[in-house]
């Protein structure tokens, strides 16, 4: 049986039928035209589908859409929705992608990190990411990116 | 991916309200916490339940509570929760040293400790790390509530003693009386998200008495009793590990499998307890490596 969610997306309440076997991922990219999480290994391996549920990220491949009824879902969109956020200006600057598609996932692993912790070690950016697959880059200037920002908060303060 | 499989998703409110749906369906129904192994089984057709009971509108299972020296996880307590957890990285380091290696964030976010137990794979990581706590499930069904000891839990790969209607609200921990260390080993194929290929978990207590379990390398996480007794009031030397690592045959059956071959998952054992015994008898006197720092 279908059912009416409300879910605030990047800020915004939005309403959408949803049926009881609807992947979240599914809804956001086919109902809700946001694009930003990718459709990749549809297991939990890939990482590609990430999104903010409150805060967290989460495999939105591995999430029913009724699940996050009521809940905050925040998307690269939302993240950029007043311009490039410092990290992405870092990742730009230090070349961190190749082909890009897992790089709404990564970027908002490494959100959610530094929001946590704004100053973290290697290990702690190497474990943030650890779920997150890039097949382009080797991961050097991912992990050189997220570095960047914390280093350039340290010398602002 | 569209899920093929039809079902219907129940969210009851109550605990009570929960295992009455459960009893109705039966084994037509699965519970849902985190989902991060429930929704793969079902996009990839290897559970087809008609009914999908979502516990996350119950009250009260997503604590994590120390009293009296009784650490209770509650069902919905997530991986994350517990490496952020003060009272777990102070009184149970090794259960945060378990859940650095435990999948990524993404997954760590969601999937909860009693979901992993209820799962029941052989290379759970929780299974190991509990077991050398005698841990207990506390499981709620239409009987009434009743508790089974870890040691009785797992009846083969993926299936557990709960019964029609059941289900499990948490996992209670006492804390060793005696002053204690431990370690968790964990072999992987890579740095990053992997599933066990094999695990140790040694706990050390005062007094020269061990408790040692593996993962990974039987049908469900196990006690090894026979290494248990042979270290027990024994001073540790290499000798007396070297006797140790003549039982791990006796204790584990690992299979080959995508991840490993037997014999490499049977020699990494060894030399993981090794390793565990030596790291969790340094931490006992206090040095040995820092919780989090791999050993292999």
């Amino acid at each position: 049986m279908n059912k009416q969610i409300t879910l605030t997306i990047n800020g915004e309440a939005r309403a959408v039928e949803v049926g009881p076997t609807d992947i979240l991922l599914d809804v956001l990219r086919e109902k809700l035209g946001i694009k930003s999480p990718k459709i990749g290994c549809e297991r939990g391996d890939c990482g590609a589908c990430t999104v903010l549920l409150d805060g967290k990220s989460v495999r939105s491949c591995l999430i029913l859409a009724i699940e996050a009824d009521g809940h905050k879902i925040t998307t690269l969109e939302g993240l950029s929705r007043n311009g490039l956020t410092p990290l992405q200006e870092s990742f730009l600057k230090h070349s961190s992608f190749q082909c890009g598609f897992c790089a709404p996932g990564i970027v908002l692993s490494a959100t959610e990190l530094l929001a946590k912790h704004p100053h973290p070690s290697e290990e702690e950016i190497k474990e943030s990411i650890s779920g997150n697959l890039c097949r382009c880059t080797g991961y050097k200037p991912i992990i050189e990116a997220i570095a960047a920002v914390s280093n350039a908060r340290r010398k602002s303060v | 991916m569209a899920i093929a499989h039809d079902f219907e998703y129940l969210k009851p409110g109550t605990l009570r309200e929960a295992v009455r749906t459960l009893a109705r369906y039966g084994p037509r129904a699965r519970v849902l916490a985190g989902g991060t192994d429930l929704i793969t089984l079902i996009g990839e057709a290897m559970a087809a339940p008609d009914a999908v009971v979502d516990i996350k509108g119950i009250s009260g299972l997503d604590r994590i509570e120390f009293k009296n020296g009784a650490l209770s996880i509650g069902a919905l307590v997530t991986f994350s929760d517990l490496r952020d957890s003060p009272i777990i990285a102070k009184k149970f380091p090794v259960i945060r040293e378990m859940t650095g290696w435990l999948a990524s964030p993404g997954i760590r976010n969601r999937a909860t400790m009693v979901g992993n137990l209820c799962s029941a794979v052989p290379c759970c990581d929780s299974g190991p790390i509990l077991m050398v706590y005698d841990a207990v499930i506390q499981v709620a069904g239409p009987a009434g509530k009743r508790k089974v000891p870890l040691s009785d839990w797992f009846v083969g790969p993926r299936k557990t003693v709960l019964k029609r209607g059941e289900v499990a609200t948490g996992v209670v921990v006492l804390l060793p009386k005696k002053k204690h260390a431990a370690c968790f080993v964990k072999l992987r194929r890579y740095e990053g998200e992997d599933l066990a290929q094999a695990s140790v978990t040694v706990l050390a207590l005062a007094g020269n008495s061990y408790r040692v379990s593996f993962g990974s390398v039987a049908p469900w996480p196990v006690r090894a009793h026979k290494i248990e007794a042979l270290l027990e009031g024994q001073q540790l030397s290499d000798s007396l590990i070297r006797k140790a690592a003549q039982l791990v045959p006796e204790e584990i059956t690992p299979i080959t499998d995508i991840r490993a071959t037997k014999e490499y998952r049977m020699h990494m054992c060894c030399v993981m307890l090794n390793r565990g015994l030596k790291a969790a008898t340094a931490r006992l006197a206090g040095a040995g490596p820092e919780y989090g720092t791999s050993l292999i």
